[in-house]
């Protein structure tokens, strides 16, 4: 497998008061083309961080990320990002909304009637086309967070970044999102970049699995390569011995080697146990 | 049908009507019934105690002008304005008539004669008198937008701007416009010099003064409006790379537009108040020139003649700010219960 995105050895300082705060350290990574990676950790263990050193919202202090031999320093449509809290602009339609990106990533190269064509042809990809005149207040979570995903998707994205993208919605309406997306994944073969709290999102949609340790000082613990053929059924896959392997590796990582910080002097934080319950 | 009629009564701040809307429609009567009278019955009940009051307690105060005027006796004044205006309408009407029918003669008599028309020159009239508050404070108010809101926007996308001018806002806002009015005076004089102006120089001087006091509250509004917009929606921007100008017109004002108005109506607000202190002092044809008109002349229909102008006054500020929020309502994004 080719090297398509790389991160190499990024590490961040975030100025406070007390002097530089290292948030990660030598966070070193390669994805191939059509790869989908997730990156779990606990919170504040910096995760969206890389994410953002990726999308180039952040610049990283040493290091830097490389996407098909070019350096990653500013925002792009090449890494589009779909935000965990959908990031509508209230004020536009589900259409419009995915137009505003559109009509600035191909400006001059599709015409007016192409990125009509193309809008919908997006919107349809995520089953919002019933709804795309529908403003994000009308329309239910789920809804939003497919629109955020049909924006994202229609800025043809080299890579594709989510943020807990599924993050906010309730375990029935994720698992639906999360089949959709598979469902997508296996029509582009994006790659795809995602952050997730849930063990079973991972390992359901990922072909690897990045844990993080706990910050300060952040870094990649462990890569675990998840080899389970596609498509993945959920209910299927619900009883499967090796399916189940890959999910108490993660779950040790997480609970054995990385205790979450909080956990120690309070509970467990509530996400982590209902993904959890819901296997 | 209803329910769009009753959610348009809501946007425009007519919902005292709504339950009169579900009454004739059938919609439980006894409930609107009780509705109708919380939200109407009892503020008249109590705008007539109001009143009640007022012409018991005038009735016993004397002053050099003779009593204290009671609501009947606003009335009656109010009345005498409205018959002044008509009278002075008259009058003007038949000084062009005189003056189309001498010009006629004079070319009946001589075709190459050179014929004049004067305007009319008359006094203005009470009602003329509203409209060039109405105008003055409509031209402070937009010179003031003008200049807050694009700085507004200025300052909440950078915040080192916005610190570096916040001391020089905060110092200039709560300088009262009496402070200002000579200042104003002088420079509009020295500067606005032209033989044939357009605007009169009192004019000019209400406007600008009424302009320095209303930028602050639009300002601070589009600035706090501004800084404050979710950061995900400026990230989306900068990943599709919009320019900045598309950056700022298609993300961050539209964001920040319930904010803005807010600021907007509180700055036209205090404009009005600004402005009948303005025209008292700068003499500009207006309700405050009424009222100082009035305070001077001293006749005994003066006091309730100004009192008159108090009521106006007050009624054309509360349909300004009613005006404002209908606008909001409509622009903004937000729905109608969530703006208020």
């Amino acid at each position: 497998m080719s090297q398509y995105l790389q991160i190499d050895h990024v590490s961040i300082d975030f100025p406070t008061k007390n002097g530089p705060f290292r948030a990660l350290d030598g966070v070193d990574l390669k994805i191939a083309k059509g790869e989908f990676v997730s990156l779990i950790g606990h919170s504040g263990c910096g995760k969206s961080t890389v994410l953002n050193i990726v999308a180039g919202l952040y610049n990283a202090t040493e290091g830097g990320v490389v996407l098909e031999g070019k350096e990653v320093y500013q925002p792009g449509p090449d890494r589009a990002v779909v935000f965990q809290n959908h990031s509508l602009l209230p004020w536009l339609t589900a259409y419009q909304n995915v137009e505003l990106a559109v009509r600035e990533v191909f400006k001059g190269q599709k015409s007016k009637a192409e990125m009509k064509e193309w809008i919908e042809h997006n919107l349809e990809l995520v089953h919002m086309t019933h709804a795309k005149d529908k403003r994000p207040d009308e329309i239910s979570g789920g809804m939003k967070q497919r629109v955020g995903i049909a924006r994202a998707l229609a800025m043809q994205p080299k890579v594709l970044l989510m943020d807990e993208p599924f993050g906010a919605l309730d375990a029935l309406t994720r698992a639906h999102l999360q089949d959709s997306l598979m469902e997508i994944q296996q029509e582009l073969n994006n790659t795809v970049i995602m952050i997730t709290h849930d063990v079973d999102e991972a390992v359901l949609l990922s072909d690897k699995i990045v844990m993080m340790t706990n910050g300060p000082a952040a870094t990649i613990g462990e890569v675990l390569d998840v080899k389970l053929a596609r498509p993945r059924d959920r209910v299927a896959l619900a009883d499967d011995a090796e399916y189940n392997h890959y999910r108490s590796q993660v779950l040790k990582f997480l609970y054995e080697r990385q205790r979450n910080p909080a956990q120690a002097s309070e509970k467990v934080k509530p996400k982590l146990v209902k993904s959890g319950e819901a296997a | 049908m209803k329910d769009k009629l009753i959610h348009s009564l809501e946007t425009v701040g007519l919902s005292p009507v709504v339950p009169m809307v579900r009454l004739a429609s059938g919609e439980n009567p006894k409930q609107q019934l009780s509705e109708i009278f919380e939200r109407i019955g009892l503020p008249i009940l109590a705008i007539a105690l109001f009143l009640l009051l007022w012409s018991v307690s005038a009735a016993k105060v004397q002053t050099s002008l003779g009593t204290l005027p009671g609501p009947s006796q606003v009335w009656q004044q109010y009345q005498g304005l409205v018959v002044e205006h008509q009278e002075e309408r008259l009058k003007e009407e038949a000084f062009y008539q005189r003056q189309e029918v001498r010009n006629e003669k004079k070319l009946a008599k001589n075709p190459d004669a050179k014929i004049k028309v004067r305007p009319y020159t008359g006094k203005e009239t009470f009602f003329d008198q509203i409209l060039t508050s109405l105008f003055t404070v409509f031209t402070g108010f937009i010179l003031a937008s003008l200049i807050a809101i694009p700085i507004g926007v200025a300052c909440g996308l950078n915040k080192k701007l916005y610190g570096a001018i916040s001391p020089i806002i905060q110092i200039l806002k709560p300088v009262s416009p009496l402070a200002w009015l000579p200042i104003v005076t002088m420079v509009v004089s020295a500067v606005y010099v032209s033989n044939d102006p357009m605007f009169s120089k009192s004019f000019v001087t209400s406007a600008i003064t009424v302009t320095l006091c209303s930028l602050w509250p639009t300002l601070i509004n589009t600035a706090t409006g501004v800084a404050s917009i979710d950061k995900d929606w400026l990230n989306v921007g900068r990943v599709i790379q919009l320019h900045w100008s598309k950056q700022v017109f298609k993300i961050a004002i539209p964001a920040s537009l319930p904010m803005i108005f807010t600021g907007l109506r509180i700055s036209l607000g205090i404009g009005w108040m600004v402005l009948i202190a303005a025209e008292m002092l700068a003499q500009n044809p207006g309700l405050g020139k009424f009222v100082w008109d009035e305070f001077q002349n001293g006749s005994s229909n003066s006091l309730g003649r100004i009192m008159v102008a108090v009521v106006v006054i007050g009624l054309i500020g509360y349909v300004l700010d009613w005006l404002m929020v209908s606008l909001q309502k409509i622009i903004s994004h937000s729905s109608p219960e969530s703006a208020r």
